[in-house]
């Protein structure tokens, strides 16, 4: 399913009627996700951060989801989503600390880069294991039918998630108790390096739902306003009591898995090419040019903000001094027993490794 | 008080959680109509309904994780995982998931859910029913757990475990599900979580046992007793965090330290309480510890007394030690 044509018009069947603020508060996102996602990448490049993944050539599939979303919903991401969470007004400077796993980083400098969450946001907190958040998506669901409160939870995950074997429990428990979720499948063509054809016999992952009797639909993951119409109709499907849906969104990864991966290895040039012509953003900018809403100036205007917010976040996060080591021994349980303590003792009391040689 | 067994306790410890707080909610496979393999969950679909006694389908990783969600959004989950020997397929979502979102989160997350199951041996059932994993699980930063020998112990802790904020695994000793009676109240009490049981006072050798263990354990310390060996035997309650102040002090006066448990000797449990006290009290040791234990294979059927560590090797171990 599309609904922007190649013209930049909408299919009038289709067009899910965004107001002007609306579809350009959309595509201002996707720009400031990508600029986000270029600065950091550029500064692990530099040595400076440990990691990125980054959403490069998905933003229409994340933060289109996200838009289709009611503020009460919750997000419940693989490790690509940033840009959802930053569409919910999550504060860049918080998610840069945490990208240097400084003392403002909201989780200490517990986890790896990349690894947010936001109760304020109803986002919980990704997870490196794949396919673990598809049932607790479910239960979370579950829990919300049960407490009679109109809200739906939508689960990111990816093409390679459709073999583990949490999806197929989560897609079984879905089908069998009808909670309020939807299933949003970023379908990017590569699992790392295995290709979609090489994951599964599957001809969709839509196909998948099936087997389960929850409601499917593919659309094409790089058009915004199609991937925000299909999580919109899932939306709608649970707010009336009709259960779980299912979306596959067709889009393409057109960086590397993360920062530490080499995609040369395994794809050509030019497949990655023809991707980069049906750009995410490139799309939705031409339908708000031919709306004549946006032009190159406004365009420019906008990157410069973003750029300028983001350079100035990572210079103040590298200002920021790191983490109490006490901090490693705290929130393991909700109090500290004795061993932790006696632990922490040792440690705060005892030699220091101090930094890696490779980082002075 | 009412007569109970272990499994009218713990079905008593449910009744009274349901009915007191409307987010507490028990799933697994089977619990339902049929009120679970062992019937511990026997008459409560019947009296809450099944939005809060769920029958789920066959998988532990969809019981967990889902577990897992329900308690991040306001629920109590109680889930049953029907026989230990069957936790693995959903390892991951307690290892990686459920023991680490607090931490992961700072704080801002948490997920509180018990996780009730049947454990151990001398039921006649082999390798796949007669598993003992409570090392696996008390080997990972964030989980508790929890393994009641009685049934007043069973009801108190299991309140005390539902109501906890972080996730709990409650091991039952399945081999006494039946075979253990005492007076248990019919209203509601709490056992706190980390606190240890003097059962037997003893002064000559120090006994740890914990399920349905510390049966063989106390048989064992009467059964020395008329040789003259005094043992004092201390039923752990909760593995862990363990009550190491009542053990400490236990060995200090002692001096000798005997350690039962089911599972597998290597990596078991015993072997970080003997560290710990080795640690703790190594110039009031009078003699070496001596664990008592499973052997290193998978749990055999045919001989599975022998495998088990009951009094018959108890006994000797006791006034080995006391003898040393």
């Amino acid at each position: 399913m599309q609904v922007i044509r190649d013209d930049g018009s909408l299919d009038p069947e289709l067009d899910p009627g965004l107001s002007v603020d609306e579809v350009v508060a959309l595509y201002k996102a996707m720009v400031r996700t990508r600029i986000v996602d270029d600065r950091l990448e550029r500064t692990q490049r530099q040595g400076r951060i440990a990691f990125h993944v980054g959403s490069l050539g998905e933003e229409a599939a994340i933060v289109g989801a996200a838009a289709a979303l009611r503020e009460r919903d919750w997000i419940v991401p693989c490790y690509r989503e940033v840009g959802a969470l930053l569409w919910r007004g999550y504060p860049l400077q918080r998610y840069v600390d945490h990208m240097y796993g400084n003392a403002g980083d909201p989780v200490r400098g517990r986890q790896m880069p990349d690894h947010t969450f936001s109760p304020a946001h109803r986002y919980l907190a990704v997870s490196a294991p794949i396919g673990t958040q598809i049932p607790q998506a479910v239960g979370l669901a579950m829990a919300a039918k049960k407490r009679d409160l109109d809200e739906c939870v939508a689960v990111f995950f990816g093409d390679g998630a459709t073999s583990s074997n949490d999806f197929h429990a989560a897609m079984n428990f879905a089908g069998v108790f009808q909670p309020p979720v939807l299933f949003l499948c970023r379908n990017n063509g590569y699992a790392i390096s295995l290709p979609v054809e090489r994951q599964t016999a599957s001809r969709t992952m839509a196909e998948k739902a099936a087997a389960y009797r929850v409601p499917a639909a593919r659309v094409d993951g790089n058009d915004a306003l199609a991937v925000l119409g299909a999580v919109r109709e899932g939306v709608q499907r649970a707010a009336n009591g009709g259960g779980p849906t299912f979306v596959e969104l067709l889009t393409y990864r057109l960086g590397g898995h993360s920062t530490s991966d080499d995609p040369r290895i395994y794809r050509s040039e030019q497949e990655v090419d023809a991707w980069r012509k049906t750009d995410p953003i490139l799309r939705l900018r031409k339908h708000i040019e031919q709306r004549k809403i946006w032009n190159d100036d406004l365009d420019s205007d906008w990157r410069t903000v973003c750029d300028l917010e983001v350079k100035d976040c990572v210079q103040r996060a590298e200002q920021k001094p790191a983490p109490e080591l006490s901090e490693v021994f705290t929130d393991v349980y909700a109090e500290q027993p004795w061993h932790l303590r006696e632990q922490q003792a040792q440690s705060l009391g005892g030699p220091r490794a101090g930094a890696d040689e490779d980082e002075s | 008080m009412t007569e109970m067994n272990l499994v009218q306790a713990i079905n008593s410890a449910l009744r009274a959680a349901l009915r007191e707080d409307e987010n507490v909610l028990l799933m697994g496979e089977d619990i339902g109509t049929l009120g679970g393999v062992f019937r511990v969950t026997q008459g409560l679909r019947d009296e809450f309904g099944p939005d809060r006694v769920l029958d789920t389908p066959l998988s532990e990783t969809g019981i967990l994780g889902a577990a897992i969600g329900m308690a991040l959004h306001g629920l109590r989950p109680v889930s049953e995982i029907q026989f230990a020997d069957f936790i693995y397929p959903g390892f991951d979502q307690l290892v990686s998931e459920a023991a680490k979102y607090r931490y992961r989160t700072a704080g801002e997350f948490h997920v509180p859910m018990v996780v009730r199951t049947p454990y151990g041996g001398g039921i006649r059932g082999g390798q796949y029913h007669s598993q003992s994993p409570e090392a696996l699980f008390i080997h990972t930063p964030g989980l508790k757990v929890v393994c009641p020998s009685n049934p007043y112990d069973a009801k108190g802790l299991l309140l005390e475990a539902i109501g906890d904020e972080d996730p709990v695994l409650f091991f039952e000793p399945k081999r006494v599900y039946r075979a253990v009676k005492m007076d248990v109240p019919e209203t509601t009490y709490r056992v706190p979580l980390g606190e240890a049981k003097v059962v037997r006072p003893g002064a000559q050798v120090t006994c740890l046992a914990w399920g349905a263990m510390l049966y063989e354990a106390f048989a064992a310390a009467e059964e020395v007793a008329k040789e003259g060996v005094d043992v004092e035997v201390i039923d752990l309650r909760t593995l862990w965090p363990l009550d190491i102040e009542t053990i400490t002090s236990s060995v200090k006066k002692t001096g000798r330290i005997v350690i039962v448990h089911e599972a597998p000797r290597t990596c078991g449990f015993g072997g970080e309480l003997v560290a710990l006290i080795t640690e703790r009290a190594f110039l009031h040791l009078e003699a070496p510890p001596v664990r008592v234990t499973g052997w290193d294979t998978p749990f055999p059927l045919t001989h599975e007394r022998e495998y088990l560590p009951l009094a018959h090797r108890i006994a000797p171990a006791l006034l080995e030690t006391a003898r040393y």
